[in-house]
């Protein structure tokens, strides 16, 4: 661990928020903290960043306590190098942009000029050089969360807390503000919190899926987005997991129906196994196609929401994603009774 | 401007309202003998009056100041029952006369008081002198400050605080470069206020200082006791102090509206 000061080490119980957690954010890595809103995400922020003491548990920054429960350390925030960036860029309304961006040095001592020269680098660093005497009422939201950014780095920070950057933004200044993250985050300790999956997928080089306070699964980024294990995990990924038994290399679900799919492992007769399969590759029809797919099974839709140019046709079974001209050939409504189709080869079976 | 509608029928009273405040003023106004206004408050009696009343109410502003701003701040971040207890306890100068006010200061820092002795063994003589009349006006002053602040600190939150520690701000730079400058207006009115009640300050005085010229008769004693005599003299300083008033808040005012850029 000594070869890690900057790896962050978070083992906390915060029992009024009923969050109850165990992460480890390697040196350089960044950690996305995937959960709905209310899942307990900012407690674990607030937790690490020292706003908020944990009942039980200890947080580590490479060998350091920041917070040890048992010991009864406690390092104030000030004291932790630990940068939070919250979902409003929360910049100072009576400082300038540069002003904001000169604060962290400042308060650490810097002297005023020294503390300019490193904000000054700062603001060009993430292309706010035109803004730096600009008021933040004066500032966009995706340019007040840049300087929000350059602010947050400016202190050096040992750890970078993220949550939900983007969730305040518009469209248009999203992106921009995501590929900032991107490229600043790259090389550091990051935890970033997020309920969108492309935070996560563009940012993250593994993910934690949080629910109801606690770790329902985490892995690298690209496995838990395309083959999750969590019912949780599937609903970020936008994919259908269907849980059940292995069943001579198919999976039988619980109502007795087999799904026909492809094991990346061989999978042990009658253990409990989970099949992915994207909304993408199911098909909508009423009567049980001709053809070759080998899973055709009888649904019922229980709704239809829209889902970027397509409709998300959810059903009692599958979520499908079919066009809108589809939808309306088909006279799909609410309880429509439906048969679903779809390929083997993009039925994905795995252990679970 | 806004465009949420008022019922129509709330103007009447509001205008009756507006009258009531602004007629007796207006009155007074017109009833001054402007020949004589001149000399009426140019008398030895007024301008020391109204000095030792400017003197003596900035200084027990800067006292409301210095002790109110960390009342404020504790308030404002403190819950719980003490809390609530400490609150109630720094509104009752605001609720009591202020008659009363000054006999529980001659109680305490009176001769014959609860520090009395302590006091004139320190060779400290409080009871009517210029400092009793300061202890007197930062005694009623001061919850107008404290609430006034109070009420900033909770609107502004404890978000860019937050902010500030997590960028590696201890707490007194904290709340040198953050608390202070973001509620600034809460304490430039409540400067204001507290000012103003110092400027207006009657019972506790009187009570507690008494009425020697120079020493502890500022400008409020002083119109009462013209008007047992002169009662032209009450009436034109009378409106000196409406002219001091208007002023301190004209000239805060306009400062605030120049600072309103860094509110948010």
């Amino acid at each position: 661990m000594t070869g890690e000061p900057h790896a962050l080490h978070v083992d906390l119980t915060v029992d009024d928020r009923d969050v109850a957690l165990d992460l480890t954010v390697g040196q350089g890595e960044t950690v996305a903290l995937l959960g709905p809103n209310g899942a307990g995400k900012s407690t674990v922020l607030g937790a690490v960043a020292g706003l908020l003491r944990p009942d039980r548990g200890s947080i580590r920054l490479g060998d350091r306590a920041l917070f040890d429960a048992a010991t009864r350390t406690w390092v104030p925030p000030h004291e932790r190098r630990i940068a939070l960036l919250a979902q409003d860029a929360r910049l100072f309304p009576h400082l300038s942009a540069l002003d904001n961006v000169a604060f962290g040095p400042r308060s650490q001592g810097t002297p005023r000029r020294d503390a300019t020269t490193v904000a000054t680098r700062w603001l060009e660093e993430v292309g706010m050089t035109a803004y730096a005497r600009r008021r933040p009422r004066e500032l966009s939201g995706g340019q007040a969360q840049k300087v929000a950014i350059a602010r947050a780095l400016a202190t050096e920070p040992a750890v970078l807390l993220v949550d939900e950057p983007l969730s305040a933004l518009d469209v248009e200044s999203a992106p921009d503000v995501r590929d900032l993250l991107r490229r600043v985050t790259h090389d550091r300790t990051t935890l970033v919190v997020t309920h969108d999956v492309l935070d996560a997928a563009l940012l993250a080089d593994r993910v934690a899926v949080l629910h109801a306070g606690r770790v329902v699964e985490e892995g690298e980024t690209s496995r838990v987005l395309s083959r999750p294990t969590s019912d949780f995990g599937a609903r970020f990924a936008g994919l259908n997991l269907v849980r059940g038994v292995a069943s001579d290399g198919d999976l039988r679900m619980p109502d007795g129906r087999l799904l026909h799919g492809i094991a990346e492992t061989a999978l042990d007769d009658g253990a409990p196994a989970a099949a992915v399969v994207a909304p993408s590759a199911v098909s909508v029809h009423l009567d049980t196609p001709h053809g070759s797919p080998r899973n055709s099974l009888n649904a019922t839709v229980t709704d239809l929401e829209p889902h970027g140019q397509l409709v998300r046709v959810r059903t009692d079974l599958l979520s499908a994603d079919i066009t809108p001209p589809a939808v309306a050939d088909l006279g799909l409504a609410r309880g429509s009774r439906v048969v679903l189709s779809v390929k083997a080869t993009e039925v994905h079976l795995h252990p679970a | 401007m806004t465009t949420t509608l008022v019922p129509r029928w709330l103007l009447v009273p509001a205008a009756l309202g507006t009258l009531f405040v602004g007629l007796p003023i207006v009155a007074m106004a017109l009833s001054v003998d402007w020949s004589s206004f001149g000399s009426l408050v140019t008398t030895e009696a007024s301008t020391d009056a109204l000095l030792l009343s400017l003197r003596t109410a900035a200084v027990s502003t800067l006292l409301c100041l210095i002790l109110g701003i960390p009342l404020a701040v504790v308030l404002a971040r403190a819950t719980g029952t003490a809390a609530t207890l400490l609150r109630s306890l720094v509104l009752v100068p605001l609720v009591i006369p202020p008659v009363v006010g000054g006999i529980a200061l001659l109680q305490a820092f009176g001769r014959r008081g609860l520090l009395g002795s302590t006091l004139d063994v320190l060779g400290l003589q409080v009871a009517f002198s210029t400092t009793a009349v300061v202890i007197a006006q930062t005694f009623v002053a001061m919850p107008f400050l404290v609430l006034s602040l109070e009420g900033a600190l909770r609107t502004a939150g404890t978000r860019y605080e937050d902010v500030s520690a997590t960028l590696g701000a201890g707490p007194t730079t904290t709340f040198r470069r953050v608390t202070i400058p973001l509620a600034l207006p809460g304490l430039i009115s409540g400067s204001i206020l507290a000012f103003a009640r110092c400027l207006g300050e009657f019972g506790a005085t009187i009570t507690f200082a008494g009425s020697l010229q120079g020493t502890t008769r500022t400008l409020p004693l002083e119109i009462y006791l013209q008007r047992e005599g002169d009662p032209r003299a009450a009436v034109a300083l009378s409106l000196v102090l409406v002219a001091v008033a208007v002023l301190v808040i004209g000239l805060t005012r306009a400062r605030r509206d120049s600072l309103a850029g860094g509110a948010p």
